[in-house]
């Protein structure tokens, strides 16, 4: 830990973090340091003047701040040691000015050129392939079906798929700027809406940063109802994933019975919390509210029958051959590349890559309940599809565990009042991937100095470009939908 | 095969048992589909467009057209294209981004033309509010005939917005 950087202080809180700051020097050393012990590069962003960048490691996040001064404020280059470090460097240059020093790609990335401070041109300096019977399709930022908006341009001969590149920031809405004008509590509800389907995950993401800034302690009953939360969230959207790949592979039926456990999956959730996609039930120092008398046993009754169904429907995508004709080998990453790549969450479980926070650093409740990680070496459809059947059994073990295992006690507490500058950073393993939530506050302790929220996006969109190569263009959407990446998410 | 069979029986028709709050709405709305019918001849074509929203807006209008409420039953349809399209459903705070692609989609469509804003954000800008990356709220940048708030509204309440929008509609001057 100490060896990746000195003046390394433990930061309080529910996870092990540890910040420094750090010179140019030392920035480039430790990131070297990082990349040759394998640890992970979890973000890189921009903030009060300063260019911040979080590792994993074994032993918990190293967040390193580097105070960039000046005129022209730059920092020296990750990308070359990680390749996901390319675009957050290029946002935070969109957003904090500071530019990466000697970067490969310092084109505009969230900047389109549309905002009264744009530093951007109108014009994207697309990569062009050229050669005989290559010709280019763009897609976007609007799309034939209903998801997010992005650009998307296909160099292909035939129907096959040279090279895509993909353009973003179509829904930046300014959120890292937002999160300095909010109330701090307030701000909860904006960091459950970076990603709306993966709210739970930010807003627990965020409370604990905010929470380790205020050196305040949640009661044991409303951790455990927050990893409950976390679980459904989980659920309903492999539920809902499952069904869609389905469709997208020509299979309507597996549409129709997953979106028909799904939506039982969101009326239950609104019954006992509140909320179809339990926004706001997470809540700074603890959960909104506790479970209704009878929640326990109507939520138990539904996991039973989830589990039931489940395994029903699996068999039917097993057995199908025209699914598994598509899925299979469909949308390779293979293992090397994905090490190389950065490739992380439920994708890089998919791929080889056995990283699940719940396994490799569980916080409370989840060091009690022993969670045993899906993992798939193939990297196509076929294993995302696989780890994702594979997420939702073992949740549905967690579930039962969780309300087996409830504490009692209150549900939330007050927070304390942050010291002046303080710091915070929290980790959460959404159903998409790691989420990482960092925080400063001012010198009155009042408000943000910065927040970013970092979705999984991404480090995966950049892979997902990598993964469509030699497939033919029809199947970029059940590519695309088998990362299922956030749009919001990453363009914040 | 016989697996998949065995599914679906078992599974059910769950848009055939509604529970009770919603007759009033299916009531109407089986008499409001054979209005649509009845004036378009055709299904009412729906274009969507997410202009900057969270997602979470996305992952109820999906939700609508699951076997409970049934979206295509009501003699309604997600289209790809907004040149025919009846009616546009725009989800998000506009983001400056998206501000010339919501405009171009409007005005790809052929009149008469229907608008529906979702969600708090498409009504107000949200938690997002307006500032130099967002438009705000939907009808900042294009002309709104119903919006519909709620973070996300529920299936349901999409359904209702996009039916009241066309009721009104279909009993004024045809469509539009
Ligand atoms: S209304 Fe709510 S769910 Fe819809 S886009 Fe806005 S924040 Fe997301």
């Amino acid at each position: 830990m100490t060896a990746l950087a000195s003046g390394l202080a433990l930061l309080p809180g529910d996870m092990p973090v540890w910040h420094a700051r750090t010179g140019d020097g030392p920035w480039l050393e430790a990131a070297h340091r990082a990349a040759r012990s394998g640890a992970r590069l979890v973000a890189l962003w921009g903030g009060a003047g300063e260019a911040h960048a979080a590792y994993a490691l074994p032993e918990g996040l190293v967040w390193l701040s580097l105070p960039c001064p000046g005129e022209s404020p730059a920092c020296p280059d990750l990308s070359a040691l990680f390749p996901a470090a390319g675009r957050m460097q290029r946002a935070m240059a969109d957003l904090c000015g500071i530019a990466a020093r000697g970067a490969a790609d310092t084109r505009p990335w969230l900047d389109h050129g549309l905002w009264p401070d744009s530093r951007a041109g109108r014009d994207y300096p697309f990569v062009r392939v050229s050669g005989d019977g290559v010709h280019e399709i763009p897609v976007g930022p609007v799309h034939a079906g209903i998801i997010e908006p992005g650009h998307f341009r296909f160099s292909v001969v035939g129907e096959k798929v040279l090279r895509l590149e993909a353009r973003l920031g179509y829904t930046h809405k300014g959120i890292s700027r937002r999160f300095t004008e909010l109330a701090p509590e307030d701000a909860c509800r904006l960091a459950g809406r970076v990603s709306g389907d993966s709210t739970v995950a930010t807003a627990w993401a965020y409370c604990m940063a905010l929470e380790a800034a205020c050196g305040t302690h949640v009661p044991e009953r409303a951790r455990w109802l927050r990893a409950l939360l976390l679980e459904r969230e989980r659920i309903a959207n492999h539920l809902g994933d499952l069904g869609a790949l389905g469709n997208d592979a020509g299979f309507a039926a597996g549409l129709a019975q997953f979106s028909r456990l799904r939506e039982d999956w969101l009326r239950l959730s609104k019954d006992c919390f509140g909320h179809r996609l339990l926004m706001d039930c997470v809540k700074p120092g603890g959960v909104a509210a506790d479970l209704p008398p009878q929640g326990a046993d109507a939520l138990r009754r539904q996991c039973d029958r989830v589990e039931r169904e489940l395994g029903a429907l699996r068999d039917i995508y097993d057995g199908h051959a025209g699914l598994q004709d598509r899925f299979l080998g469909t949308g390779r990453v293979d293992p090397p590349l994905a090490t190389a790549l950065g490739l992380t969450g439920l994708a890089g479980r998919a791929s080889g890559i056995a990283a699940d926070l719940r396994c490799d650093q569980p916080w409370a409740p989840y060091e009690r309940l022993d969670v045993r990680m899906a993992t798939h070496r193939n990297g196509d459809v076929a294993a995302r599809v696989a780890v994702r059947f594979d997420e939702v059994a073992e949740s549905l073990r967690l579930l039962r565990a969780l309300l087996d295992g409830l504490p009692a006690g209150p549900v939330a507490t007050p927070l304390n009042t942050p010291a002046e500058n303080a710091l915070g950073a929290g980790r959460t393993e959404g159903w998409r991937g790691e989420v990482m939530v960092a925080l400063a506050f001012d010198a009155q302790g009042g408000r943000l100095r910065f927040c970013h929220a970092h979705d999984p996006s991404w480090q995966n969109w950049p892979v997902l470009e990598h993964a469509v190569m030699g497939n033919i263009v029809p199947d970029f959407p059940l590519i695309n939908k088998s990362f299922n990446l956030s749009y919001s998410g990453h363009d914040l | 095969m016989w697996r998949l069979l065995r599914q679906i029986a078992r599974a059910g028709i769950p848009s055939e048992a509604p529970p009770a709050a919603d007759d009033a709405l299916r009531q109407q709305t089986q008499d409001l589909a054979r209005e649509i019918l009845h004036t378009l001849g055709r299904a009412l074509a729906i274009r969507v467009v997410d202009a900057g929203s969270c997602n979470g807006c996305e992952l109820e209008i999906h939700a609508t057209a699951n076997p409970y409420y049934n979206l295509e039953g009501l003699g309604l349809q997600f289209v790809a294209s907004p040149r025919h399209a009846d009616l546009l459903l725009v989800t998000g705070p506009v983001s400056r981004h998206m501000e010339v692609a919501l405009r171009r989609t409007h005005d790809a469509m052929p009149r008469p033309r229907l608008v529906v804003a979702l969600g708090d954000c498409g009504c107000t800008g949200g938690i997002f509010g307006e500032g130099p990356a967002t438009c705000g709220r939907v009808s900042n940048v294009i002309p709104v005939d119903v919006a519909v708030p709620g973070c996300p509204p529920e299936p349901r309440a999409i359904l209702q917005g996009i039916l009241t929008a066309v009721q009104r509609n279909v009993h004024k001057r045809g469509l539009g």
